[in-house]
């Protein structure tokens, strides 16, 4: 009997070994290919044999990368305190408030987030036409509310449901104003959902493709993500790998940091938008 | 007047300033410019005017002229990419949940490191799309990818296999991409699931001596169910607008274009908002369809609480 849990156990780690390497590999692959120059690049094996820099040197030499993280940072970054500022506001009536046509609007929210993108690409267009937005990174952080805004007005509203009516019913009572109860009283119980939100709707904002390709221009102005996948060599059938992998694992590592130390809490966001939504 | 209907009545007053802000900026972002496409999708507009163009009804829809059908519904591109579209939705998704549930009771099993299997799971999720792309189109590179070095290595294969070029095996190594970057992220939503689940049930089952297959298909496969109906309708949705994976990694070839490729080649690269507008318009109202279908679904799992 003994045995049999032994072999049980050792048959569950083998799976999880398994599963990890198909998980992990392709990143430890890019990683790996981020540091071959040259020739070298064209081995496929599984280790660097001569680890080097240059194509780490090279991707921010050869093109405006750093300033495509800037954009990347500047564009999530406001996205995030836009849609974190007017969400916040937004659930805190949808949480604690009974109003008419609560429900329809919350269910016609919901229907947002499911939009193709593309589907409002030419109604966009047009309005980046018309304010002069276009090649510029205010076009994509108006565009980037139409994922980013029901999903946080989601999960949050589903957070302040769950917070204790008392303190704020008190304060209501000693005669504060309801912008007061919001800012006073909310946004300090609020904070931790705040943070979980708002590295989601970073994540999302940092990530985006769709609008990023169509709404920008010059090298100069395009997020990292479009910046990554224009990459170019000499000819079409020559891109630069090495350079790409060097890029690829730039924007990474940061994002599984992020990912990996708010892990617990990204689980719960996650499941609270998808598992109560 | 009791305190408590003063203090409803206090919140009614200001919930609405509170949701007009976020209200506006979702219409202007959503409502209107979907609004237009629909309305562009009756015209023959193009890229470089938006603001001359006749209304030529259902023209980009279908018409009959000069003894000849026209309009997306007998175009054979979109209709190839309508069928590319529901084959990679379909099959992604189904491959994505039935692994997902497998991973899902793999990890769920209490051993040590199960914290580390989990970060393990959030790796493929976090990378961006992009990036992900890049980094198979790399692997899966005829000549000089790793893939190809693998299998020849292990005798599966006798020469380099053109995993992306213009065959169906482009639109299988789609799916295998979108599977291995969404399959942790499904099973992490079962594993949430399995959590809640009463450990009392399976401690019954093993003392009854009950086979554990037909433990997990008579009580922890309906337990899950609802949690599973959710993760099949978000990953639908997105797997039918897929863009950016097919983009960056085959392009518009025909083998793989969906939807989503075919409305952005049409209306930017061939300027013709008319026409692309009429393709997105057609792929909204899939969306739209399964969502009606979502939403009516949600009373009967007893979701009353989340409204």
């Amino acid at each position: 009997m003994k045995g049999k849990a032994a072999l049980k156990t050792g048959g569950l780690i083998a799976l999880w070994i398994v599963v990890a390497l198909f998980l992990l590999f392709p990143f430890y692959y890019a990683v790996v290919s981020s540091f071959r120059e040259g020739s070298a690049i064209f081995e496929a094996s599984l280790w660097p044999a001569n680890p080097t820099f240059a194509n780490y040197e090279a991707v921010m030499t050869d093109q405006p990368f750093a300033k495509n993280i800037l954009n990347s940072l500047i564009v999530a970054f406001s996205v995030v305190v836009l849609s974190l500022g007017l969400a916040t506001f937004a659930s805190y009536a949808f949480g604690r408030a009974k109003f008419k046509g609560r429900r329809l609007l919350l269910y016609t929210i919901l229907g947002v987030s499911m939009f193709p993108q593309v589907a409002v690409l030419s109604g966009l267009f047009e309005i980046v036409r018309l304010f002069g937005l276009y090649n510029n990174l205010l076009s994509l952080v108006f565009s980037y509310m139409i994922f980013t805004l029901p999903f946080t007005v989601w999960v949050l509203t589903s957070f302040v449901r769950d917070l204790p009516v008392e303190i704020e019913e008190a304060a209501i009572m000693d005669g504060a104003s309801s912008w007061t109860i919001v800012t006073k009283v909310f946004l300090p119980l609020l904070a931790p959902a705040l943070v979980t939100t708002g590295l989601l709707a970073f994540i999302a904002a940092w990530n985006e493709f769709l609008f990023a390709l169509s709404f920008t221009l010059t090298n100069e102005q395009r997020t990292v993500p479009v910046a990554i996948a224009l990459i170019s060599g000499a000819s079409q059938y020559e891109l630069p790998w090495g350079n790409i992998m060097a890029a690829s694992v730039i924007v990474t590592v940061p994002l599984i940091v992020l990912v990996l130390f708010f892990q617990k809490k990204l689980v719960a966001g996650l499941t609270a938008g998808a598992v109560k939504g | 007047m009791t305190a408590r209907s003063a203090i409803d009545k206090a919140r009614a007053r200001s919930a609405w300033i509170f949701v007009a802000p976020m209200l506006i900026v979702l219409a202007l972002v959503a409502a209107w410019p979907l609004a237009r496409t629909i309305w562009f999708s009756m015209t023959n507009a193009t890229l470089v005017d938006l603001t001359t163009y006749d209304f030529i009804w259902f023209d980009n829809f279908i018409v009959h002229a000069d003894g000849r059908w026209y309009g997306i519904f007998t175009d054979p591109q979109w209709l190839r990419a309508l069928w590319n579209t529901l084959v990679f939705a379909a099959v992604s998704v189904s491959l994505e949940l039935v692994l997902g549930v497998i991973v899902a009771l793999i990890v769920n099993a209490a051993l040590p490191g199960r914290g580390l299997m989990r970060a393990a799971m959030l790796v493929p999720w976090a990378i961006p799309t992009v990036v992900s792309a890049k980094i198979w189109q790399w692997m899966l590179n005829d000549q000089f990818g790793v893939v190809n070095a693998m299998l020849e290595g292990a005798g599966f294969i006798d020469g380099p296999v053109a995993w992306l070029g213009g065959s169906s095996l482009a639109m299988v190594s789609i799916i295998m991409v979108d599977v291995w970057k969404t399959t942790p992220f499904v099973a992490l939503l079962v594993l949430a699931a399995l959590q809640t689940l009463p450990k009392e049930i399976y401690e019954a089952a093993k003392v009854d001596g009950i086979h554990p297959v037909k433990v997990f298909f008579k009580v922890t496969l309906p337990l899950i169910k609802p949690a599973l109906v959710v993760a099949v309708i978000f990953r639908l949705l997105d797997a039918m607008r897929m863009f950016d994976l097919v983009y960056v990694m085959t392009g518009s070839s025909e083998e793989t274009m969906t939807l989503s490729v075919f409305a952005r080649q049409a209306l930017v690269s061939f300027q013709d908002v008319g026409y692309g507008s009429a393709a997105s318009t057609g792929l909204f109202l899939i969306i739209a369809l399964i969502t009606v279908i979502y939403i009516m679904t949600l009373k009967p799992l007893g979701r009353e609480k989340a409204a």
